[in-house]
């Protein structure tokens, strides 16, 4: 056992543990998208970035591949982290808009605007099917091919792979196949439908003041800050 | 088996089947047949016993190496910075009417592949155009056709 710092917070946690695994024991929520606990570490999508070290000297890693050491000091929730998240979601978004789990990250974490270029390539590379493929169902039949911007992943030649099961378990794990509800703007990038509040901490603080993650937001919050400017929920 | 067959289980063979000479293999097969033909890949996978995919990812990973059958002679129109405000553009549209293909493309006869490149390091020379290795310097547009010629047979 080892003691590290989470969000100000000293705790034990056990040497083989990633940061992911401490915060989870712990009760935080990081969001994931790569991330799968039968699956290898991928540290792809980005949205389990925490911020650690201290400041003035903190980064961003990503706390999926990131194992916990002595005297880690760790914050899950700044500022700085929130951002970072955005800017993943808005990305991945713009990749994929008709993903549902993308839309419902979006509307968690109030990711409103979209500035980039749709692409709908409806495939954020992020690699649990490939891992699902090898890891659990031993087939090998999916891959990344090229790279850069031509990135792609198929089968061989892009004909039906020989090794290929037909099992279905890369359409089961994929964040993006699942479709989006029909919102009551499905032709907007960013239906946020389900947005219906967001935590107001971040105009006033430097960390989510947030404890009520595991019971849903309260909202408590939204509403008692009038004076920030923001459409009140319906 | 037929004569490819036989080529290229000798270049498996020369490395020892060894999984650590994967891209040796496929770089002799890539200078043997001047790209990788669907075939050897799959001998490949199967002598050294790696997945297709990922024998199929390194070969698409790499630029030296072409799934698509590729001209006896490697035109290289360099479209760096450098190049470009020299006239790059317009010796690339020379080549592509010449050789009436797009950039990327073989022509039909097979005799040349047309690639383009972001920059050969070599700025002072520019525009530069590349043909098997020689390097062309301070190419224009008139000089295209003699270039062409000289490859050609």
């Amino acid at each position: 056992m080892i003691t590290i710092l989470l969000n100000n917070v000293e705790v034990q946690v056990e040497e083989h543990w990633t940061v992911l695994e401490a915060a989870k024991f712990y009760g935080l929520e990081i969001p994931t998208l790569c991330h799968n606990e039968g699956l290898s570490p991928y540290g792809g999508c980005r949205l389990c970035l925490v911020e650690i070290g201290e400041k003035p000297k903190t980064r961003l890693v990503s706390s999926c591949t990131y194992r916990v050491e002595p005297g880690l000091v760790v914050r899950t929730d700044t500022r700085r982290v929130i951002q970072a998240r955005r800017m993943m979601i808005e990305l991945m978004l713009s990749t994929a808009p008709n993903s549902k789990i993308l839309q419902d990250l979006a509307s968690r974490f109030g990711v409103t605007q979209q500035r980039f270029t749709l692409r709908n390539e409806e495939c954020v590379l992020c690699g649990l099917c490939v891992r699902m493929c090898a890891e659990q169902m031993d087939g090998r039949a999916i891959g990344f091919q090229n790279r850069g911007h031509k990135k792609k992943i198929s089968t061989p030649f892009d004909i039906q792979s020989e090794v290929c099961r037909l099992c279905g378990a890369c359409m089961y794990i994929c964040p993006a196949c699942q479709l989006r509800c029909q919102g009551p703007e499905p032709d907007t990038a960013i239906c946020n439908a389900c947005l219906t509040m967001e935590p107001t901490c971040l105009e006033r603080y430097d960390e989510l003041q947030c404890w009520m993650y595991d019971a849903g937001r309260c909202g408590t919050c939204v509403q008692d800050a009038p004076e920030t400017g923001r459409p009140k929920p319906e | 088996m037929t004569s490819d067959q036989t080529k290229i289980q000798a270049i498996i063979d020369k490395h020892h089947g060894q999984k650590k000479s994967l891209m040796a293999i496929l770089q002799d097969i890539q200078a043997e047949f001047r790209y990788l033909p669907q075939e050897s890949l799959r001998a490949v996978a199967k002598t050294l016993d790696i997945p297709l995919i990922d024998v199929v990812g390194v070969a698409t990973f790499y630029r030296a190496f072409s799934l698509k059958p590729r001209g006896r002679h490697t035109c290289t129109v360099c479209q760096g910075t450098a190049c470009h405000v020299r006239g790059a553009p317009r010796i690339l549209d020379e080549f592509e009417q010449r050789l009436k293909i797009k950039a990327g493309e073989t022509t039909e006869d097979k005799n040349f592949t047309l690639e383009t490149v972001a920059c050969l390091g070599c700025c002072a020379i520019g525009p530069v155009v590349v043909v098997d290795g020689d390097y062309h310097a301070h190419m224009t547009v008139r000089k295209v056709g003699t270039i062409l010629k000289k490859y050609r047979k």
